[in-house]
């Protein structure tokens, strides 16, 4: 070792063993690697757009779309813009997505307590139902789904389910919500009576305090009285010699896609749920009962929320594969976001443009949703102290 | 308190007292049973009658070439017979040596093969299909006891596991020679891609996701930062938009003397996707590893990268071979997908059979077919997988 120039300060390494000029250097080469890569990838980008006429920017969204799409849940027709066709793709996937949560998180539930009863029958079915489930490919059940819709009878002969409900190839025909004009007046009652709920919590003695619940039920109903009417009613759907009239029709399209999607993640969620309760110490429950508690109480306030702090994570995975998975609808023809955005792609001559704005809007919707699990998953934990 | 006569103890042996326990515990238990198995029942009858007396089956045996391989030149298909023997026989002594879970996979491997060439007495595939098929799967149970015998070193088996992977794929696509002709990727097809795409995307996804795990666990803020928006972008994103990009996007990527095709694209995007699962698994592996291994590392002399080649990675990688099991069966089920860019692997030839007019409307029949093929090749998988946990104690030690 000769003359070796000393690093700063005087500290006596040389600079290219000072960790903290290695530390500089070594992301200095990494970003210089990355951004070499990146413009590279650019240039090329930029040459093929050019060569093959392809443009690049979002003032496509203001020129009209000249498409219809079969379901818009917001006025659309194809003299509108392309703006605005996105945003109906968007809402598609957004109402496939919150629905089929829902209904996922209570299948899931059965499913995830059924895996765990002591009954032999209910236990077995169930495993086989998420075996079956998890082994095979969404996109081969959501085409086997479809498949099967088709070729149920027509709307004349259509298959009725209890509860006003029928199947039959054009879909699914349910009865509607309508909302009579008292429903405003009725939720002031509703409120009412969640507000003297919790206001009974704080100021009836301890032993009766649970009479105060009750409000919950009573003054929306009374109010129900008051107002003379039901604040919301049903539409039936009712068969004519071609269609339906009344209720409201959901296409083979979206019936299969909600059905495939919820039977598919219930069956994972069945498997998180069944993991969280099994999570539970037996110890916990051995406890609660030598305390005293009711079964119901033991489940409510000792398994239940121990459960759901192992419970929460994987759920919040789940229920973005979830919206994720909404995409597969391109292949059943419901219009979805990413449907919605192939054609727009197509028509335009700008796919790079309109798959930015896709996978920008997906990105968006997953971290959204994560964030708000991620809050609802930090009250649920436990403070450590 | 006058002593209390108690009853004589319930039955508790016996096919009896096993129902009473199991289904007829108490009112609630009976009625599900009565509930579930009546509606178990009308299912099963329903669905035996649909597959027995409805079904028309002739599009699965008649079309059985073309769910395998796809149109791969048929009198070129000896290949595809030969680089799945040379699985097979790695696979035997695979399960020679490391037991328990590979175990489990050759016999599946063996299994399955006998059971294609069943199915393929019935159907246009010809009998070298049949004898290269039945002769696999012997050769499976051979390697297993070759390997059982005489001791294979394990260095030797995994070089040739690596090894088996660019021969089966120069087999499978030629050499250019008269004896092995070049067969365009735009042929293959079937169960062949299929399987061609996971592999592919699991092998090559691998050591791209290590570095990525590595990387957002750096201290370097760039480079963790670059890690994490590259694994969560993607993460975030359905792996449809990245096929579909892969498939347009990735030509204009790159340079315009390179042309890719459909198949190769495809592997790229599957590559670039499942790299980022990867490597949010091996960071799960890492996150194991207790802090104490990398700071010893540190005290003896070790650089950063001497600690993570010969501490922390082999112990991180071992961790989380199940986790990589459970995601190369769910990037196998996802391979499907291509279908949408309009790639012919299993499930894209099930859609091309029903365009031909003799099995138009035969729809059901080809989905319950493929999807009984991912049941049977998802189901193996976890099974070992499960006993490969079991084996490496994951969650008990």
């Amino acid at each position: 070792m000769t003359s070796a120039p000393l690093a700063g300060r005087g500290t006596g390494v040389a600079p290219w063993r000072d960790i903290r000029v290695i530390r500089v250097a070594a992301q200095v080469v990494v970003v210089g690697l990355v951004g070499l890569l990146a413009a590279f990838l650019l240039r090329n980008l930029l040459t093929a757009m050019d060569q093959r006429g392809l443009g690049f920017g979002f003032g496509f969204l203001d020129s009209t779309a000249g498409f219809a799409i079969s379901e818009t849940p917001i006025p659309y027709s194809a003299t509108d813009t392309y703006g605005l066709a996105f945003l109906v793709g968007l809402l598609n996937t957004l109402f496939v997505s919150a629905v089929g949560i829902v209904l996922a998180t209570l299948l899931g539930l059965v499913v995830g307590v059924a895996r765990l009863s002591r009954n032999f029958l209910v236990n077995r079915v169930a495993a086989g139902y998420v075996e079956i489930i998890r082994n095979t490919p969404l996109l081969v059940q959501l085409f086997f789904l479809y498949a099967f819709l088709l070729q149920l009878p027509g709307v004349a002969d259509s298959v009725a389910l209890p509860g006003g409900i029928f199947l039959n190839q054009r879909g699914l025909s349910l009865p509607a919500p309508v909302f009579s004009p008292t429903l405003g007046a009725w939720l002031a009652f509703v409120a009412l009576g969640i507000g003297l709920a919790i206001a009974s919590r704080f100021l009836l003695p301890r032993g009766i305090r649970s009479i105060g619940l009750l409000a919950i039920l009573v003054v929306p109903a009374i109010g129900w009285i008051v107002l003379g009417e039901a604040p919301i009613g049903v539409d039936p759907p009712v068969l004519q010699r071609f269609n339906f009239t009344g209720g409201m029709t959901l296409s083979s399209g979206f019936t299969a896609l909600l059905a495939g999607l919820v039977l598919y993640t219930a069956a994972f969620i069945g498997e998180v749920v069944r993991g969280g309760i099994l999570a539970v110490r037996r110890g916990q429950v051995e406890a609660a009962r030598a305390l005293g508690l009711s079964e119901g109480h033991i489940l409510r306030l000792v398994v239940f929320p121990q459960a759901l702090r192992v419970i929460v994570p994987p759920l919040t995975s789940q229920y973005l594969n979830l919206a994720k998975n909404s995409s597969l609808a391109i292949a059943i023809g419901y219009p979805d976001l990413f449907s919605v955005s192939q054609t727009m792609g197509n028509q335009t001559g700008q796919p790079v443009s309109v798959i930015v704005m896709v996978m920008g809007t997906y990105l968006t919707i997953s971290l959204v949703t994560s964030l708000l699990m991620n809050l609802y998953n930090r009250r649920v934990q436990v403070l450590e102290r | 308190m006058t002593a209390e006569v108690l009853p004589p103890p319930k039955i508790s042996v016996g096919p009896m007292a096993w129902l009473r326990e199991n289904l007829f515990s108490s009112v609630l238990s009976s009625l599900l049973t009565l509930v579930v198995g009546g509606l178990l029942l009308l299912v099963l009858l329903l669905v035996a009658d649909w597959a027995l007396t409805e079904a028309r089956w002739g599009v699965v045996t008649s079309n059985l070439r073309l769910f395998l391989i796809g149109q791969y030149p048929g009198d070129q298909a000896w290949r595809v017979w030969l680089s799945l023997a040379i699985i097979s026989a790695l696979s035997g002594l695979s399960a020679g040596i490391y037991g328990a879970a590979t175990r489990t996979l050759g016999a599946s491997l063996a299994a399955g093969q006998i059971l294609i060439a069943v199915l393929a007495l019935a159907s246009n595939l010809g009998w070298v299909a049949i004898a290269g098929l039945l002769v696999n799967a012997a050769l499976v149970g051979v390697a297993f006891f070759a390997s059982v015998r005489f001791r294979i070193s394990r260095r030797l088996l995994v070089v040739m596991w690596l090894a088996s992977l660019p021969v089966s794929f120069l087999l499978l696509s030629g050499l250019g020679t008269e004896a092995v002709p070049k067969v365009s990727t735009s042929l293959w097809g079937g169960l062949l891609l299929t399987f061609l795409l996971a592999i592919v995307g699991i092998v090559l996804s691998f050591p791209f996701g290590v570095l990525l795990a590595l990387g957002r666990r750096s201290t370097l803020p760039a480079v963790r930062i670059l890690s994490t928006v590259y694994i969560e972008v993607i993460r975030g994103v359905p792996l449809i938009t990245i096929l579909f990009m892969a498939d347009i996007m990735l030509p204009l990527f790159l340079p315009g003397e390179v042309r890719l095709d459909r198949v190769l694209r495809a592997m790229g995007g599957i590559t670039l996707f499942s790299a980022a699962y990867v490597a949010e698994n091996v960071r799960g592996g890492l996150q194991a590893i207790p802090s104490g291994q990398g700071e010893a590392a540190n005290a003896l002399g070790l650089s950063t990268a001497q600690t993570n080649i010969f501490i922390i990675l082999p112990q991180a990688l071992r961790a989380v071979i199940p986790a990589n099991v459970g995601l190369f069966i769910s990037l196998l089920k996802d391979t499907t997908l291509v279908v949408i860019i309009g790639l012919l692997e299993l499930l894209g030839i099930g859609r091309a059979v029903l365009a031909q007019t003799e099995w138009f409307g035969a729809q059901l029949e080809v989905y319950v077919f493929v999807a009984a093929v991912f049941f049977v090749m998802s189901y193996a998988m976890s099974q070992a997988s499960y006993r490969l946990e079991t084996a490496m104690g994951v969650g008990s030690r």
